[in-house]
């Protein structure tokens, strides 16, 4: 009755937030007097298997077979039901990534489990799995359980700690083969644009949203800009040299409201909020961003909120721990430059 | 080419919702709104089915709270709308719910592609679409971003999807379900004309037994819901002589709580 974790890669190369789900299924495992399994599938498996074995994981499965080389979800999940079927883990655990969620979801009913997902708490009572979870967009949290002999969770993105390294553990791997091959798969993946972003929004850290402020950016349009609409050009203009700076120096992410978005300012991958993304970093720093229930959505678990804003009763103050009120084009630069220099950058 | 779409009746995005005295959901008196997601997925349902002179269908799953956001579908264009209610099942549990939905794609025979809104904001999950695809054995193609190409002829459909890494297109055989993002299109807003044949609309109710199905058994169950610990709203508004002492003053705060 082992917890096993798929730990999420890409390019060959693991996605650190599956550290945290190794250490969700720990807890659980030393719950049950267990030990933690995990599923590594794909290019550079045995190596991203003994990572996995510094985080915790003490035994692993690994496919290398060319329909797994890269992520499919037909043949991880087939992998995964053949492996669940065969085994019945008291637990499959994946960090709540959109590829997680997929896979995940579609093995659990596959053997007809439960799934539960992202949850933001785990707990064992008497063998019975507690979750908590949020609904309604955060506004309630839901409490849930699962009475299946394997049950599916994926965890939120930072609501666990990811376990200390340690270099020196070892961990004990089995090779899987699968039954499929290339042929039995659907779907074909033609060109991949990587992101040009590099920090991801739902794993930040430190997340430096802008809002409809954005457009107030004292810059004056270049002549030879096509000044259509000169606040979507002040906008954009702010995001790349007034936010990103900050972003840079704290190694941040850029979040923008959907006011932002929607205007034009910034691409919709950006959006924090009910028709966006949900973050939770340590700290988010909203700057001309007015605090919409629907922007709080998204954002109400950060750690520490600040707000940065002209207008002193803008709604997000209430769910700020620090705010100043003022322009953003004046206290950003300044704030940028003050934390440069106590970072040394 | 047949397109179906699922949707569901959400409380407003600006409600207030709590959990009552006695453990319930609830968010007053405010009205529901047909999820935002599926604002989205209703418009692309509408389009594609138009493109491929085909019908467009909208399905809820649940009790009749979820004949708004049918209507709603309607007044945007879909020309049909169903709801399947079933009170033996827990369709809370999503083993549950997408047996049923199975059912009734299964039932109308003829749907090539199903499209999901990217998520439910009121159970916030997107497991459905997922465990729908996989009960039908059908592709599953999620976070589309734009489709690319819908050939019904050729039965082959190509989108673009966001990942947290980028964008990728990916090309599959129909049937398929999908979901999709937000940008995908410009939801239409509903006319006079579509409210007034949307008010008019009857909407069929199927159980499982019209769907001819045996339901599995509910996996998961809500134990109950809670309102979330009051946020410390201690805020302290920074104060200073100009910007420069007020950035430098949130700089030192920043540091003594141990986040940067």
């Amino acid at each position: 009755m082992s917890v096993y974790v798929w730990i999420e890669t890409y390019s060959g190369r693991a996605n650190p937030s599956s550290w945290e789900a190794l250490a969700a299924a720990g807890a659980l495992a030393e719950n049950l007097g267990s030990d933690v399994t995990a599923l590594v599938f794909g290019e550079n498996a045995r190596e991203i298997a003994t990572e996995a074995g510094h985080f915790g994981a003490t035994n692993a499965y690994i496919c290398k077979d060319e329909v797994v080389n890269e992520y499919r979800l037909e043949a991880y999940t087939q992998l995964m039901t053949d492996l669940v079927k065969q085994q019945q883990p008291a637990f499959v655990l994946a960090v709540a990534s959109s590829r997680g969620r997929e896979l995940l979801a579609s093995s659990a009913v596959d053997t007809e489990s439960g799934l539960i997902a992202d949850a933001t708490e785990l707990r064992l009572d008497k063998g019975k799995i507690i979750a908590i979870r949020p609904a309604y967009a955060g506004k309630v949290s839901m409490e849930m359980t699962s009475n299946s002999m394997t049950t599916y969770i994926t965890v939120r993105g930072r609501a666990f700690q990811a376990p200390p390294k340690d270099a020196n553990a070892t961990v004990s791997v089995a090779e899987l083969q699968t039954a499929l091959t290339m042929k039995d798969i659907s779907v074909a993946a033609e060109t991949f644009t990587d992101s040009a972003e590099d920090v991801n929004l739902t794993e930040a850290a430190i997340i430096i949203s802008g809002g409809r402020g954005m457009a107030n950016n004292p810059q004056e349009v270049p002549s030879e800009e096509d000044a259509a609409d000169p606040n979507v050009w002040k906008a954009k203009e702010g995001f790349e040299n007034t936010l990103r700076p900050l972003a840079a120096v704290l190694g941040a992410a850029v979040g923008a409201s959907r006011a932002a978005v929607d205007a034009g300012y910034i691409p919709y991958e950006h959006q924090v909020g009910q028709t966006g993304k949900v973050v939770n970093p340590d700290l988010y720093i909203a700057c001309g961003i007015s605090g919409a229930i629907q922007h709080q959505a998204g954002m109400r678990g950060s750690k520490i909120i600040v707000a940065i804003n002209k207008d002193a009763e803008a709604p997000i103050f209430k769910l700020a721990r620090y705010g100043i009120v003022g322009d953003l084009y004046d206290v950003v630069p300044e704030l940028t430059a003050a934390l440069r220099r106590k970072l040394g950058s | 080419m047949h397109v179906v779409s699922f949707t569901r009746s959400t409380p407003d995005t600006a409600a207030k919702v709590w959990v009552d005295e006695e453990g319930k959901v609830t968010w007053g008196d405010v009205a529901t709104v047909v999820n935002p997601w599926d604002e989205y997925s209703l418009e692309e349902t509408i389009v594609q089915a138009k493109g491929s002179a085909g019908e467009a269908t909208v399905i809820a799953i649940g009790p009749d709270i979820h004949d708004d956001a049918l209507k709603h579908s309607i007044a945007m264009g879909i020309t049909k709308a169903l709801r399947i209610d079933e009170p033996n099942a827990d369709i809370r549990d999503s083993l549950v719910w997408s047996a049923l939905a199975a059912g009734a794609i299964k039932k109308l025979g003829d749907v090539e592609l199903v499209i999901f809104g990217k998520e439910s904001v009121d159970v916030a999950t997107d497991q459905h679409s997922y465990q729908l695809a996989r009960r039908l054995g059908w592709t599953m193609l999620s976070y589309v971003s734009n489709i690319v190409a819908l050939d019904a002829d050729a039965r082959t459909i190509r989108v673009e999807q966001m990942l947290e890494q980028g964008k990728r297109v990916l090309s599959a055989r129909l049937p398929a379900v999908i979901s999709v993002m937000k940008g995908i299109n410009e939801p239409r807003y509903p006319n006079f004309l579509g409210i007034r044949k949307a008010a008019k609309a009857q909407i069929p109710v199927w159980s499982a037994a019209d769907l001819g199905i045996a339901l599995p058994v509910a996996a998961t169950a809500i134990l109950a819901y809670h309102n979330p610990p009051v946020r410390d709203v201690a805020t302290e508004i920074i104060t200073g002589k100009d910007s420069a002492e007020k950035a430098a003053i949130l700089a030192e705060r920043l540091f003594e709580e141990k986040v940067l």
